[in-house]
């Protein structure tokens, strides 16, 4: 049995920033991360962060999980780890490789497991050529390899619309980008850099076929109406051999189910949620959760809550409370000010959806 | 839309149209419909599928999916081999 006093699970942006704030309060931390490379989806983006510089802006995405280890010396990283099990009496189960079954008892556990990515329903939607958009991205940007020649991405939100510019620099041709949505969802800057290079990006579109053989040889789309029903006579067939999903992400809950953490299905934050304080700490009281795995966001939002929940597990823990006050208050500033303006609306709604049905089950922090 | 040629869950090889007929019999929940089709059930553990499968079962049924409860989650999350299992045992005694 391996001991610590907080377990980290998952090596993506918010699981690093909790290790690296618990451990910068003096707290022994074991980071467990399934990944033979840490960073989670850091290591496939290649484009600069925007925003504050308190927020990495202007720094590349694979530079990012260097940054957050500047306390490397005192977090132990144990990578190829996937945990398998999370049980009532506090011990987790890990499998390190193919074959290095064994147990850890953690004194608090910050769950960073992130997302996985939706899939949509379409005639031909098995055939080879279907892609998420995360496979394509590491298949380009890690490994060097373009999925096809020509591409219909489906989802015009910040994947969608990265992922397609990223397309077009390795010299493959975007068809198009179909939104369901009456709007663009990405940032303005880099859906004017796709239009700007005249790839269409039709909204209230959809896909309604992937035909072909063996493999994509072609795609079928159509208009939505206001009830988001297709339009008959508006379908239009595209000669692509890549149909590229990038239709939104939900948390990865699998080990807080297996422990009965409570949840609750908000939309808004990508499907099932679990309840969460304003500290982080679920409705279990020593497992905190951050990043995506506490509602879908982007990196910037996922670093502070994992800066944030390793720093309110540390307290916990019996760090210094004056320390770990600080960081906590910033933190909580700096998730309000990600959070502000329209582009936040959507976050902050299903968060106010989160804490409303909360009150009963967990202790708020002011 | 063909809902033979539409898959649901690709682990178990299930179509929009398997999934349609269970909830049409009478198979509502996602616990039943695991349980007589193992959609959910392969190597992905149903992250690419149950979601798709609450969509079916909210147009079929009329419920909102946050009423569609989740289906129940068990160690491991992924596959292990009882090998691994074994030799874990004999580390630990």
């Amino acid at each position: 049995m391996v001991e610590t006093q907080l377990l980290v699970v998952g090596g993506g942006p918010a699981g690093l920033a909790a290790a690296s704030a618990a451990a910068s309060l003096g707290i022994e931390v074991l980071l467990a991360d399934e990944g033979l490379k840490l960073g989670g989806q850091l290591v496939k983006q290649t484009h600069k962060f925007f925003g504050s510089r308190e927020h990495h802006a202007g720094v590349r995405g694979i530079d990012i999980p260097n940054l957050l280890l500047e306390n490397q010396d005192k977090v132990n990283i144990m990578s190829n780890t996937t945990i398998i099990g999370c049980y009532e009496d506090g011990v987790l189960t890990a499998v390190t490789g193919e074959d290095q079954y064994f147990k850890i008892k953690p004194q608090r556990v910050v769950f960073a497991t992130g997302a996985s990515e939706k899939f949509l329903s379409f005639p031909g939607n098995d055939l080879p050529g279907v892609y998420g958009a995360g496979a394509v991205q590491t298949l380009m940007n890690q490994y060097g390899v373009v999925p096809g020649k020509r591409v219909l991405m489906i989802g015009a939100g910040n994947i969608g619309i990265i992922v397609s510019y990223q397309l077009l620099q390795a010299g493959i041709h975007v068809a198009a980008v179909v939104e369901a949505a009456p709007n663009i969802g990405a940032y303005l800057v880099h859906a004017s850099k796709l239009a700007r290079a005249g790839v269409p990006i039709l909204t209230r579109h959809t896909i309604v076929e992937a035909k072909g053989t063996d493999s994509v040889q072609s795609a079928v789309i159509a208009q939505l109406d206001e009830k988001w029903q297709v339009i008959p006579g508006t379908e239009k067939e595209l000669e692509v051999d890549v149909v590229c999903l990038a239709v939104g992400l939900s948390p990865v809950l699998d080990l807080l189910s297996q422990i009965g953490c409570r949840r609750k299905y908000i939309p808004e934050l990508g499907g099932d949620v679990p309840f969460r304080d304003k500290q982080l700490k679920t409705s279990i009281d020593w497992i905190y959760v951050a990043g995506d795995t506490a509602g879908v966001e982007e990196a910037s939002a996922a670093m502070v809550e994992g800066r944030l929940a390793g720093a309110a597990a540390a307290a916990q823990l019996g760090a210094d409370s004056t320390e770990a006050g600080k960081i906590i208050a910033s933190c909580q500033a700096s998730l309000d000010s990600l959070r502000r303006g329209p582009v936040g609306a959507k976050i902050r709604a299903g968060i106010a959806k989160l804490e409303g049905g909360c009150c009963k089950c967990l202790n708020h922090q002011a | 839309m063909e809902d033979k040629d539409t898959i649901i869950c690709r682990c178990e090889d299930l179509t929009r149209e398997d999934v349609r007929k269970l909830i049409a019999a009478g198979y509502t929940t996602l616990e039943e419909i695991k349980r007589i089709s193992r959609c959910g059930m392969g190597p992905c553990q149903g992250r690419t599928c149950l979601q798709l499968l609450v969509r079916e079962i909210a147009e079929m049924t009329g419920k909102d999916p946050a009423e569609i409860a989740p289906a129940k989650t068990r160690p491991p999350v992924k596959g292990i081999k009882l090998g691994t299992l074994e030799k874990g045992r004999e580390d630990h005694e």
